[in-house]
């Protein structure tokens, strides 16, 4: 039975192309300023975030080496995670009018657009390689690049699976329940604060209970790993990798399940 | 013997109409707990069965509301039975209704090749065929323009030249031979009338008996979601026509 879908994923394996290929073409089409955009934002909400609270957490004797590339790391990997799936979830309420008219494997829109918003993510990337260049070069910091560097991409592909996982089950629930785009949006401011990204769990000063419920977000994990490589050249705590792996797979086969389940019940609802 | 393309072996589709449109989960878990749930269980088809063999070009005919979009609908795949099963072998090109995979902010060549991939056909084939798509619709002066700019018309002739272009083992029209001028109803059905000889299936529902006499050689009549007759299309329209006037 596996084995049928695969046959079909590969068959409309076309269809992934070139929806991923129009949802980046079509980002920047009718954009003034285009893909600089993709390296403005990160650059000018990083700059934000640094004047407002650099005073508070930002203090480089706390153990947090570069401010700005702190947040830069965090900032990243959480827009990605919240744009990822955001449009994953209005993927297929999205294609209504496709869906009701053509066969089409109805997963294939949610997969679609997290690839397409990686790509996005991977030239935002960019703004991290320049701000990490610029500091090495014209200020002495402790910043270095070591062999543990490259394992950057090990957290990145987790936060892809992330997202696919997650938008993958929002997909599904936008079908059924149109106000899960608007708790969701609030969902992700949510997810902006308890997510370690302005600050360091240790500077809080919460209870033990509250850190633990800090540390379960899958995106601390991520995060967490990313930096180490990143910021601090360092290898990451085995537990942040298989926590959030796990976290991942398990939303995959959460979200692959309610596909199965309930795909051919969409169009009732579409 | 010329073998079955398409066999509908005892189909029913059901519906639930809600009283009211149940859409978010506030409402749902209220009237979940307040055991207010109620379905209003409607059949829009119900032991449906016929089979269709290649080559054989079967008119559907019924008033408004008889099921026969429904059915079109559970061959092309775009819905399931409720009850019983369908056997399709071979590649469907459905014309439920002409530009359906289109995006409206991508350009009309842009389009080709997604509408082409959502029938499950590479980037290289469709290349292929790109010059005679160009040709049958006649928009070569705007094809790189965006299709939201198109008028209706336009949209249809590229729907309808591309579905035709990529050569379907089987081609399923929904009244859309009534659509457009009068040029491109004559330049349609010479098309259509092309690739029955080469052996396409055709499942054609109409409204318009004279069409469905010219172009099918069987049919069959639905009524509330059940058939009432079947037989070559000469019968059967006779049949219509009767009900018709009838009324």
């Amino acid at each position: 039975m596996l084995k049928k879908y695969f046959k079909n994923f590969y068959k409309y394996r076309f269809l992934l192309q070139e929806i991923v290929r129009k949802n980046i073409k079509l980002q920047y089409r009718d954009s003034v300023l285009g893909i600089l955009w993709t390296f403005l934002q990160p650059l000018l909400t990083t700059i934000i975030l640094v004047i407002v609270f650099g005073r508070v957490f930002g203090r480089s004797d706390d153990g947090v080496v570069n401010y700005p590339i702190y947040l830069l790391c965090g900032r990243l990997i959480y827009e990605f995670y919240s744009q990822a799936t955001k449009r994953a979830m209005r993927s297929v309420t999205g294609s209504a009018s496709v869906i009701k008219k053509v066969y089409v494997p109805k997963y294939i829109y949610p997969l679609a657009n997290i690839i397409s918003m990686f790509v996005t993510f991977l030239i935002s990337l960019s703004v991290l390689v320049c701000m990490m260049a610029y500091f090495m070069i014209f200020t002495d910091s402790q910043l270095r690049l070591t062999i543990f560097t490259p394992l950057f991409i090990v957290p990145v592909l987790i936060a892809l699976l992330l997202c696919v996982g997650v938008g993958m089950i929002l997909s599904v629930l936008a079908v059924f329940f149109k106000d899960i785009e608007y708790l969701y949006d609030v969902f992700c401011m949510l997810l902006f604060y308890i997510t370690p990204i302005f600050y360091q769990l240790g500077q809080l000063k919460l209870p033990k209970a509250f850190n633990m419920m800090l540390m379960a977000n899958p995106l601390y994990s991520i995060v967490s790993m990313f930096r180490s490589c990143v910021l601090f050249g360092e290898m990451w705590n085995w537990n942040w990798f298989w926590y959030s792996l796990g976290f991942s797979l398990l939303m995959i086969l959460i979200g692959m399940a309610l596909f199965y389940k309930k795909q051919d019940k969409f169009i009732l609802y579409l | 013997m010329p073998k079955p393309v398409i066999v509908v072996d005892n189909v029913s589709i059901m519906f639930n109409l809600h009283s009211e449109k149940i859409d978010n989960m506030k409402e749902y878990f209220i009237k979940l707990v307040t055991r207010k749930l109620h379905f209003n269980e409607f059949w829009a088809l119900t032991d449906v069965s016929f089979t269709v063999e290649q080559g054989e070009r079967l008119g559907v005919l019924g008033f408004n509301g008889a099921g026969k979009s429904t059915l079109l609908k559970v061959i092309a795949g775009v819905m399931k039975p409720t009850k019983g099963s369908i056997a399709v072998s071979g590649v469907i090109a459905p014309l439920l209704e002409l530009g359906a995979g289109f995006d409206m902010n991508y350009s009309g060549k842009e389009n080709i090749f997604l509408y082409g991939a959502t029938m499950g056909y590479s980037r290289k084939y469709i290349e292929s065929k790109y010059e005679s798509i160009i040709e049958f619709s006649e928009l070569r002066d705007f094809i790189d323009v965006p299709v939201k700019n198109y008028s209706s018309g336009m949209r249809a002739r590229l729907g309808f030249a591309i579905a035709t272009a990529v050569e379907p083992q089987i081609l399923i029209l929904d009244e859309v031979l009534s659509v457009g001028d009068a040029k491109f109803r004559v330049k349609s059905e010479a098309k259509i009338k092309s690739m029955f000889d080469k052996g396409v299936t055709v499942i054609f529902v109409s409204h318009n008996t004279d069409q469905v006499r010219r172009l099918c050689s069987k049919a069959i009549l639905l009524e509330k979601g059940k058939i009432t007759a079947r037989g070559t299309a000469a019968e059967v329209c006779d049949i219509y026509d009767e009900l018709v006037k009838k009324k």
